[in-house]
């Protein structure tokens, strides 16, 4: 029997169709079978779940394009079964996660048994990137190929860059027969090295190891230049300076098939958020100068930036309750990716359809997902949220394992109220 | 300030001089005067801390600050311990705030705590009951040796501000020349800093300090030379290219000091590297060196240090019964 599930009364989101109007959902078998003001309460099929949005938000479930899920190797921080509850309280219902478990995604077996893992737990969507480089050494190629039919969806060597130009260029180069996407931590490494913060004042006042911004915008331009010379398809993660985000700028307007995402604690936080040594704003590339984060905003909002991550680490108390050099880098980023994302709505910066389409069809559509869009045949994920509900980020309420965020106690505007994946829905607000 | 008690300290650790109010600095100094008289009699002793134990914890080797601080507890008539990793559970893996919960669990009044990370004395202070000195945190802050610079300095000319100081060599690296730059910004004495471009650290003009690259520049009539420590793996290619080269260009030799005022005074934190930051000449002439006197005064300045904390932790049981 077809299961059916209406979402009716609702504000709809969809920026792929940049369709900003009130009406409904149909999902039928899991897949989007009508959206618009022809579904309403009364035209609904008989036996369908009928759900009242009030007047709420209903867009494309959010695409998060990067996320580290601890399974295996590092259940005490995080496991596919806390994180995916975690991104469904977040209207997360697709997830990309790093390739940086133990054992390393650098074999077809490891990319089975997440998708494995995912299917068992059934709640949202989980893909993950095979390792560019075997063990993340960066030195010898993985099989691209065959992790790539195995379901490995881009690849990177995710918190580490890809420090040889050889390799790099060999990579972007082989990658083309797949049509594979490769993915840069992008810092020079040996400029960075040992480096825990952002170079300059506060690292001087604070006596802590500096690294200057401009390694980021160093690595992004040798790789320009192993795209210009490979045609290979590159995307630059988390990107988080003038400097680097205007060499993206550039790039795109050659027509190079290169694209950058970032993360909220780039644009929500500038580097005066370690204050007095606290480690839960220790996160790599390290938090910037004022100047970079207004960068940030503006890339986002004249598109040099595609998408929005929220590049999700989980740490424990004993990774981060060490001396700051000490302590591991990272924020838990699930659970709070809406709401700070929505502050660039707020404060004026970009159309409420534009944020959107940073966090649904932008990463989707760099990825190569049929997923972030409303139109009849796509996959029934959705969430439903209200945009201006005042709130505060509460960590205590998290469903992932670990605490880690430096925005606890923010007050935000904006509340998911209801994530639904293939019209089944995996969380509702209480 | 100038009607409250004497020697008004309200905090409750030394952590560092960033922050320190011009008054309370004076007042650390003002008591120290005191000690180094004290520690210049037959009897040495004073009852001040008489029952109080004070820990002496060095995650990091040192001999001179550790000995100095152990013998400022005694002269107060503290019982004094030293812990150092080589013979506590450090190594073994234990984290910092188990070894933090550990010595707290001992109730010792006053903890002296040196740490090679910066803000790691910090993170300590926070989970133990009584009262913490930053011995030394990484590259951060080391703000007893900035007091007893300070007090040298006033003891010899009389008092800081109007005065222009000029630190020189591993500027970057140094805990000693941020609290010195911290404490002279607060008492008025001009800094400047001096230091190959290598070994400057970013941003430093932000401190409100003029920076010089060129050491007779730097020197240029300058009332105290202050140089600094420079660690041997640092001098063979990684941040200057040799000692020879660092010592010809920024070493203290008779021929650089001679830019300084005639009286110009050298200081230097010890321990010295002759022939690489200073000249034994220089080093040695008892008309311009200061070190020897340094040394006493870090005697003092800490038993100032142990003494207020400790009253200001008597004063917080108090209210708080």
């Amino acid at each position: 029997m077809t299961k059916r599930t209406a979402l009716i009364n609702a504000r709809l989101l969809d920026p792929a169709a940049r369709l900003d109007a009130p009406g409904g959902i149909l999902i039928e078998d899991g897949r989007i079978a009508a959206r618009g003001p022809e579904v309403t309460a009364g035209s609904a099929p008989e036996g369908a779940a009928v759900i009242d949005c009030n007047g709420a938000c209903a867009a494309p479930g959010l695409v998060d394009m990067r996320v580290q899920l601890g399974e295996p190797g590092g259940e005490h921080k995080e496991t596919i079964d806390s994180g995916s509850l975690a991104a469904a309280a977040g209207g997360v219902t697709a997830v990309v996660a790093l390739p940086n478990t133990s054992p390393v995604i650098d074999d077809v077996n490891v990319v089975e048994f997440i998708a494995r893992r995912a299917r068992e737990v059934r709640r949202v969507k989980m893909f993950a990137y095979g390792a560019l480089t075997r063990g993340l050494k960066g030195e010898r190629l993985t099989e691209l190929g065959m992790l790539k039919d195995a379901g490995a969806l881009a690849f990177t060597d995710g918190l580490r860059a890809v420090s040889s130009a050889r390799v790099m260029r060999r990579a972007l180069s082989y990658a083309q027969a797949f049509d594979a996407l490769i993915v840069q931590h992008p810092e020079e490494p040996e400029l960075a090295q040992g480096g825990v913060v952002t170079e300059g004042e506060i690292a001087t006042r604070l006596g802590l190891p500096g690294i200057p911004a401009i390694a980021e915008a160093m690595m992004i331009q040798r790789d320009l230049g192993l795209v210009e010379l490979t045609g290979g398809r590159y995307h630059a993660a988390h990107v988080t300076t003038a400097q680097g985000l205007a060499l993206i700028r550039r790039a795109k307007r050659e027509g190079w098939r290169v694209t950058c995402d970032t993360a909220p604690h780039y644009f929500a936080l500038n580097e005066t958020a370690i204050g007095e040594y606290r480690t839960f704003g220790k996160v790599s590339p390290p938090l910037r100068p004022e100047a970079d984060r207004r960068a940030v905003v503006e890339a986002l909002a004249d598109g040099a930036i595609d998408a929005i991550a929220s590049d999700h680490d989980p740490q424990d108390q004993e990774s981060k309750r060490l001396p700051f050099a000490d302590a591991e880098p990272g924020i838990v980023g699930l659970e709070s990716l809406l709401p700070l994302s929505l502050e660039l709505y707020h404060n004026g910066h970009m159309p409420l359809l534009d944020v959107m389409e940073k966090l649904t069809c932008g990463p989707a559509d760099l990825l190569g997902l049929p997923l972030g869009r409303l139109a009849p045949g796509a996959p029934g994920d959705v969430v439903v949220f209200d945009p201006e509900i005042p709130a505060r980020i509460d960590v205590d309420a998290f469903r992932s394992k670990s605490r880690n965020s430096p925005f606890d106690r923010r007050p935000v505007q904006g509340r998911v109220l209801r994530t639904v994946v293939d019209g089944r829905t995996v969380f509702e607000a209480g | 300030m100038a009607d409250a008690a004497p020697y008004s300290y309200p905090h409750r650790h030394l952590l560092g001089i960033e922050g320190l109010a011009p008054g309370e600095i004076s007042a650390l100094l003002d008591l120290s005067e005191s000690y180094v008289e004290q520690s210049r009699r037959d009897d040495k002793k004073v009852a001040v801390l008489k029952g109080r134990t004070v820990i002496n914890v060095f995650f990091e080797t040192s001999t001179r600050t550790r000995t100095s601080f152990e013998l400022a507890g005694k002269r107060l008539g503290a019982d004094v311990i030293n812990i150092s990793p080589d013979i506590s559970a450090i190594k073994k893996g234990e984290t910092l705030l188990d070894t933090a919960l550990t010595l707290n669990a001992m109730r010792p009044d006053l903890l002296v705590v040196r740490h090679p990370e910066s803000g790691a004395v910090q993170l300590l202070a926070e989970k133990v009951d009584g009262a913490v000195i930053n011995a030394g945190d990484g590259w951060h802050e080391h703000p007893t040796q900035a007091l007893l610079d300070a007090l040298t300095i006033r003891r010899r000319l009389g008092g800081l501000t109007g005065l222009t100081v000029a630190i020189c060599g591993d500027i970057m690296h140094s805990r000693v020349a941020r609290s010195n730059i911290h404490l002279f910004n607060a008492m008025g004495t001009r800094v400047r800093v001096v230091a190959p471009p290598t070994l400057m650290p970013a941003e430093v003009d932000r401190f409100g300090v003029e920076a010089f690259h060129d050491m007779r520049a730097g020197l240029d009539g300058v009332d105290i030379v202050m140089m600094l420590r420079l660690q041997t793996e640092r001098m063979q290619g990684s941040f200057v290219p040799s000692v020879r080269e660092y010592f010809h260009f920024f070493g203290l030799d008779a021929r650089k000091l001679a830019a300084a005022r005639p009286d110009a005074l050298v200081m230097h934190p010890g321990p010295m590297n002759r022939g690489v930051e200073i000249d034994s000449d220089v080093a040695d002439d008892i008309h311009r060196s200061l070190i020897q006197e340094q040394v006493e005064m870090g005697v003092a300045v800490r038993m100032a240090c142990l003494d207020l904390l400790t009253r200001k932790l008597q004063s917080n049981r108090a209210e708080a019964a």
